[in-house]
């Protein structure tokens, strides 16, 4: 079996790489890249730990397939914060709201939420839970990290809607 | 309550940054030369003899670097209860005999992850099918096929406990009532899937990074099976996504990764498939629980008597605990004047059920505090009035057991009913809507020592530096229930530091002292912070002797740690900072390093626990009349856990039980058909999402345990208990349907309303 030749830019870094057109981007995430701040909880789908952006939506990337993005821009959990000082306000407010416990949901988590508050600066508290319904936890009972988006929400708001410290998607 | 700067506050988890940022590094981000990638074979069969396995087709696969069978292995079995070894049933690969679907039976080695796969599917097992029993009714039939030699009937373990005189309890009841409740199986369905990387060192001791509670119960059993002495192999516990109760043995995946890693020379990796997890994985105990129980009109309780088969699958895992707490947990939260109790842990050809988030409670309270709503009904009397005359008060005692300290269950009852204005509701409730109610008790930690350990139960080691930083190594294990943040307030607390100033290091058996059974049993806070207030206790000893000198102070002059300085009580100018007291102290005894060791076991606590945690939660609920969908509106908890450590931890801890309570009462269950779990994916596996959860309200009531640090004591697990038996309360009060059967269903209610 050939392998196939993609590019793909990382939180803002292009790679070239050479992968079998059955690896999927969470592998090739987490074991040619060594990004494993992006998770794998199921592998079919179902837990949304492996959630990443691709060209700004939301995807499980231990369902898509690395050749399907050739070319486009996949933003990881740690390209949110990327200079590593200051943290975007989505993961300030995750660590302040006590949204964090065991923390294995929690980078799909905050990708879902920026996809959500890129999308609806200023959710309702059913909006958040729709919103996060495609990620699981089994710690916290959601509450705190629905507190924790509501509360980034208001700080993103503050800095002109603009998402955070990250690079925008 | 007592004033503290820094227990009782909300101080954000020290991991919540690495969390966040994705830097936080799980057993399956370690990535080490070489390394290579495992996957087991497991049998397709619920009972059969192994009557050849040819690994040869497999072994011949380019990448394949190494394949075991149990004929390969030392043979030794193994089990937590090493105070009995013949409890002790499992091998870490089947020899001879496979007991239920998913029984490890050979394991492959290579060099990527879809060789090793594609290296299981070459390996040829012939087995010789036996008869299976999967009901434990059927089981304990003299008939049934018997799944350990050694264990006639297929009980592995059984317990009795008496006391007062049950017959003559009855005989002066006015009203007896007795019910039988089945509980189903559900996953723990931690996040992270179990994984283990395994790495032999150049002198041939083993090095583990695995994703587990309890890292000195991994190394002590992993020694045994290897045959190997226990300093030789180092258990480290990286980040760990989460254990609920089911990361605390030591499993087959660990061992082949170690067995395989010295055979090779070469790192290996194992990483469970969620499938693996869900089908073949740990679980809690399915039950059949019949309860008989006695009051007199006015609503005194005079007896119980309690039978419980615990379905145990085809091992004992922590089955034996879960029987004999079982046994404590239907006589605790009232006064049972007399009481018996009958458990017996039964094998079945299923997947081991094991130790989960309320190790026995989830099932015996929804089966009790169900039988207490239904016995108010028939009593007339309220159900939180019926609690109320029946509750422990401090000072009562369990026979055998322990006497009650710090009890703030009447509170937890008067509180929960005043916020859920359960008085008005449960009068005037519209047609689909209801109210019910549920209680709990649980231990901080257990007491007796089934690992027969000869360690303490918990220790804890403080090193104290010049630069008014302190060191604090444990091996308590932080699983996402934020342990670390705890211990380290605690510490802070009693040096008078800042969390800044404390380093931890935890869970890694060749740095952090010996040892600590880990995390189970809701044991580290009150245990664990135990022994680290008792180590900081020395270090302060160490100071005061120092900074007295220093100052040529009288006798009489108590001295404290606070705000960072080290000095006479009331006489603040008295003093130096903390860093400045280390180098004192430490330049009195010619640089000797000022280090403390804590530890903690308990002493005159009974056989069960130092100290009891109460609650009592209050469920809303509405039923489609249609559809029998139940939708919980909002969950109202007053509960006591002694001193609160971290506010926001104790509420993460409630939120999740209310969950984890939710989907057991609800919508999580592992289907079964013929000892094979249906389950396949979370898909089918129904947990609670965020959309799902009810409105929440809580409050801690105020006690102080005398034998908690601090006057702490369990928090978060027996929380886990009350949800079920208060939906099932409140759905019955909406609809006349009364679940003695979880999960409760909409095809039970619209059954259950029209009868
Ligand atoms: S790992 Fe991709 S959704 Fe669970
Ligand atoms: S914090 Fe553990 S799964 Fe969400």
């Amino acid at each position: 079996m050939m392998k196939h030749s993609i590019t793909l830019t990382v939180n803002g870094d292009r790679y070239t790489l050479a992968v079998f057109p059955w690896r999927t981007l969470n592998e090739v995430l987490r074991e040619d890249l060594n990004l494993t701040g992006t998770k794998r909880g199921c592998g079919t789908g179902d837990c949304g730990a492996c959630t990443v952006m691709v060209d700004g939506r939301t995807v499980s990337s231990c369902l898509t397939l690395a050749v399907d993005v050739d070319g486009k821009e996949i933003l990881t959990v740690e390209g949110l914060a990327p200079d590593g000082e200051r943290l975007h306000p989505i993961q300030e407010a995750f660590i302040e709201k006590g949204a964090i416990q065991c923390g294995f949901c929690t980078p799909g988590m905050e990708m879902s939420a920026l996809y959500l508050l890129s999308n609806h600066p200023r959710p309702g508290e059913r909006e958040i839970r729709h919103g996060l319904s495609g990620n699981l936890c089994r710690c916290t009972g959601y509450n705190k990290i629905v507190e924790a988006v509501a509360e980034a929400s208001r700080r993103m708001e503050k800095n002109n809607g603009a998402p955070g410290g990250g690079r925008k998607p | 309550m007592k004033a503290y700067s820094i227990v009782g506050r909300d101080i954000p988890r020290r991991d919540a940054r690495s969390k966040a940022t994705g830097s936080a590094v799980y057993t399956d981000d370690i990535k080490l030369p070489g390394m290579l990638h495992g996957r087991i074979l497991r049998s397709p069969v619920p009972h059969a003899r192994i009557l050849n396995i040819d690994v040869s087709r497999a072994a011949a696969l380019p990448g394949v670097k190494c394949v075991i069978t149990g004929q390969d292995t030392p043979k030794i079995k193994y089990g937590n209860w090493r105070l009995f070894p013949a409890t002790q049933d499992e091998y870490p690969l089947a020899v001879d005999k496979v007991r239920f679907v998913g029984d490890e039976v050979a394991a492959v080695a290579a060099v990527d992850r879809d060789t090793a796969e594609e290296a299981l599917s070459l390996i040829r097992v012939d087995y010789e099918e036996l008869p299976a029993v999967y009901d434990v009714r059927r089981a304990i039939r003299k008939d049934a096929p018997l799944i350990h030699e050694g264990s006639p009937g297929n009980v592995s373990v059984e317990r009795k406990i008496a006391y007062g005189d049950v017959r003559a309890g009855f005989r002066e009841a006015d009203y007896v009532r007795e019910d039988t409740f089945t509980v189903h199986p559900v996953s723990h369905a931690y996040l992270e899937p179990c994984s283990t990387v395994a790495r032999c060192d150049p002198d041939g001791r083993i090095t583990l990074w695995t994703s587990t509670q309890t890292p000195y119960i991994v190394q002590c059993l992993l020694a045994s099976v290897l045959g190997m002495r226990e300093n030789d192999i180092r258990v480290i516990k990286p980040f760990v996504g989460g254990g609920f109760g089911g990361k605390m043995e030591l499993r087959p995946w660990e061992f082949c990764a170690a067995f395989m890693a010295k055979k090779t020379g070469r790192p290996v990796k194992f990483v469970l498939e969620r499938e693996e997890e869900l089908v073949f994985g740990r679980r809690r105990h399915p039950m059949r629980i019949t309860s008989k129980v006695g009051f007199k009109k006015d609503g005194t309780l005079v007896a119980k008597d309690l039978k419980i088969l615990l379905d145990g699958g085809a091992y004992n895992a922590m089955g034996p605990t879960a029987t004999f707490l079982c046994g404590n947990f239907g006589a605790m939260l009232y006064r049972y004047p007399n009481y018996r109790f009958y458990g017996r842990h039964v094998y079945t050809n299923k997947p081991p059920a094991s130790a989960m988030r309320g190790f026995g409670a989830p099932q015996s309270l929804f089966a009790a505090e169900s039988q207490m709503n239904m016995a108010a009904e028939d009593l007339g009397i309220d159900p939180i009035e019926l609690r109320l005359k029946n509750a422990q008060v401090p000072g009562d005692v369990i026979p055998d057991v322990a006497t009650i300290s710090s009890c703030g269950f009447v509170e937890c009852l008067r509180e929960v009913a005043r916020m859920s204005g359960w008085n008005r509701k449960r009068k005037t409730h519209k047609p689909g809507r209801g109210i019910g109610v549920g209680c709990y008790s649980f231990i901080s930690g257990g007491v007796f020592n089934w690992f027969n350990t000869q360690y303490p139960f918990s220790a804890a080691e403080v090193r104290a530096f010049s630069d008014g930083t302190v060191h604090l190594l444990t091996m308590a294990s932080d699983i996402g229930q934020g342990s670390d943040t705890a211990l380290a307030q605690i510490l802070a607390e009693e040096l008078g530091l800042r969390m800044e100033d404390i380093r931890v290091t935890s869970a890694d058996t060749a740095m952090t002292p010996q040892a600590d059974l880990g995390s189970w049993g809701s044991r580290v806070t009150l245990m664990a912070g135990n022994a680290v207030v008792q180590a900081a206790r020395q270090i302060k000893e160490a100071l005061f002797g120092a900074v007295s000198a220093r100052f040529n102070l009288n006798v009489i002059y108590d001295f404290e740690c606070k705000e960072g300085r080290v000095q006479a009580r009331g006489r603040p100018d008295r003093g130096v900072s903390f860093g400045e007291a280390v180098a004192m102290a430490q330049k009195a005894n010619r640089g000797e390093p000022v280090v403390a060791r804590g530890y903690y076991t308990p002493r005159n606590k009974g056989l069960v626990t130092p100290a009891f945690s109460f609650g009592a939660q209050v469920a809303e609920v509405s039923v489609d009349r249609e559809t029998g969908l139940v939708e919980v509106e909002k969950i109202w908890t007053a509960h006591d856990c002694g001193t609160v450590i971290n506010p926001t931890a104790v509420e993460g801890q409630l939120e999740g039980s209310i969950h984890m309570g939710l989907g057991y009462a609800l919508s999580e269950e592992l289907r079964m058909e013929n000892g094979r779990t249906l389950n396949r994916t979370f898909l089918d596996y129904k947990m609670p999402h965020a959309p799902d959860m009810p409105a929440n309200e809580s409050l801690c009531v105020d006690t102080y345990e005398p034998e908690g640090p601090m006057g702490a004591k369990e928090a978060g697990e027996g929380l886990v208990s009350p949800t079920a038996p208060a939906i099932a309360e409140a759905v019955y009060h909406a609809t006349g349907y009364r679940c003695k059967d979880l999960p409760i269903t909409p095809e039970k209610i619209l059954k259950g309303m029209k009868k």
